[in-house]
């Protein structure tokens, strides 16, 4: 991260410099309120270890269910992470001078998607090997489990993106971005649930795990845009 | 003729009114009909008995609920692009229809499942499919309620749904990958048709019914949307002072010209 007085304070006018200025700068305000940040993380663990609490937790079962069970855990921390994404620099009125600063707004939203990914997403990815030991996953799945999570959450977050912009200052607020987000994330969770059975009943997960990094370069290339609209629209 | 006349709300107006009128009792007929066809004179299925006959309504449903979703996105990208009123207001009318039919089409599924797959409800691909189109179908629902300001909403829906159309076939596909056990499509347009004429009549009778049926209700709620968005117009105040209904039971209509 940048040191504190080589950072400017206005976002420079050049796309890529933009983007990186907005996401040290989202990074930074994460690194401030690293709690929050935590929050979601013991969260994600808190929900997977509910569901042996439900259920006997025989050992084949709980392998046979810990991949969905890690996917569901992804989406609905994913889901609780994203309204801190707009919310605050909506209220103090940060995005609205994105709205009219020099800097292409696309890369500025670019940049924020990127660190709510890497402060989110990325420390998900890590700990979701913690939950397949808890659910006897083998290394192997494991493995699978951590990469369907790497490539298939950036899909994830330019979707949540999106919908939050879509959802900012209205009545409702997280329940409706749940309403919003869950069903346009069903093919994420079945390729990303999918890509560890199929390679536990010996299909190999290359399939599934294509399909996620293929969902994820699309979005990564019509988000930018879509999520500049949806912004727009927000504070018209 | 100049059709983007009736791109106008207030030009617009005065057409809906009697199209809704004619589109609703097209539909009561050909419901009937397709009805009669489909319960009285189409024969028992050989292995179904007379369970299958749920299918008259089931099938023109689920389509409908499919199609209204993608007619939503086709008005949502004019009204985007264009920043049009009226297309807005049509995907907003056809929203509630979309979400009806994609309810009848899982209910009436489930009560055909029951005697036929031995379970109201199983993991199919176009069970799940068409359960994750309804919750499309209420998000949008939802979203609109949640705006207070009508241009905000409409854009706000609008690239919801375009995100959700681009979303529909996927879903369906990954879905489908996932688990399937529906049997496959009885009607294809390019394969000869797998079920006897009259099943088919009224099932095509059916599903004209069901068309004309969105498209009155859409127009009917159109007509209210447009009352009630452009109530401070000049145009709604002298269509209010003129019409005789309201002449003779509210006098007071008449001074209140150019406003509500």
């Amino acid at each position: 991260m940048a040191a504190s007085s080589r950072y400017p304070a206005s976002p420079p006018a050049t796309a890529l410099a933009a983007l990186r200025w907005a996401c040290l700068r989202d990074l930074r305000l994460a690194l401030r309120s690293r709690g929050e940040v935590a929050l979601v993380l013991v969260f994600f663990v808190l929900v997977g270890s509910m569901f042996p609490l439900a259920m006997a937790p025989e050992a084949s079962l709980l392998r046979a269910i810990a991949p969905g069970i890690a996917w569901v855990s992804a989406l609905l921390a994913t889901l609780l992470s994203l309204p801190r994404l707009f919310s605050a620099d909506h209220a103090d009125g940060t995005l609205e001078q994105m709205l009219l600063a020099p800097a292409p707004l696309s890369a500025l939203l670019s940049g924020k998607v990127l660190a709510h990914w890497l402060t989110t997403s990325a420390p998900l990815v890590l700990l979701s090997a913690l939950s397949g030991l808890q659910f006897n996953l083998d290394g192997e799945g494991i493995a699978i489990l951590a990469a369907s999570l790497l490539l298939g959450t950036p899909l994830l977050t330019w979707l949540g993106a999106v919908s939050a912009a879509l959802a900012l200052g209205t009545r409702g607020g997280s329940t409706l971005l749940g309403l919003l987000v869950l069903p346009l994330a069903v093919p994420v969770l079945i390729f990303g649930a999918g890509s560890v059975e199929s390679a536990a009943a010996g299909l190999g997960a290359e399939a599934h795990l294509s399909l996620l990094a293929a969902g994820s370069i699309l979005a990564s290339m019509v988000g930018p845009a879509t999520l500049a609209l949806a912004v727009r629209i927000a504070h018209e | 003729m100049n059709w983007f006349r009736f791109a106008s709300p207030a030009s617009f107006y005065p057409i809906a009114g009697p199209l809704t009128a004619v589109f609703g009792w097209v539909a009561v007929a050909l419901a009937v009909a397709g009805l009669y066809v489909g319960f009285v004179i189409a024969p028992t299925d050989a292995q179904q008995g007379e369970s299958y006959r749920i299918i008259f309504i089931h099938v023109p449903a689920a389509w409908m609920a499919m199609l209204i979703y993608v007619v939503i996105a086709f008005w949502s990208l004019f009204s985007l692009t264009l920043n049009a009123r009226l297309p807005a207001m049509m995907a907003q009318a056809l929203a509630p229809t979309g979400a009806m039919f994609a309810f009848i089409a899982l209910w009436t599924g489930a009560f055909w499942g029951r005697p036929t797959w031995g379970t109201y409800w199983v993991w199919d691909a176009r069970l799940t499919s068409t359960l994750v189109l309804l919750f499309l179908y209420l998000g949008l629902i939802a979203l609109r309620s949640a705006i207070d300001d009508p241009r905000r909403a409409d854009r706000a829906c609008a690239l919801l749904a375009l995100v959700g159309v681009v979303n529909v076939p996927i879903i369906y596909f990954s879905v489908r990958w996932w688990n399937t056990l529906h049997q496959g499509a009885t009607i294809s347009m390019t394969a000869a048709p797998k079920m006897a004429q009259t099943m088919l009549t009224a099932m095509l009778l059916m599903t004209f019914a069901a068309w004309s049926y969105a498209i009155a209700t859409a127009l009917h709620r159109v007509r209210t949307l447009i009352i009630e968005r452009e109530a401070l117009s000049d145009w709604v105040g002298r269509f209010i002072a003129e019409s005789p209904a309201k002449a003779a039971n509210d006098p007071a209509a008449a001074p209140r010209h150019g406003g509500v």
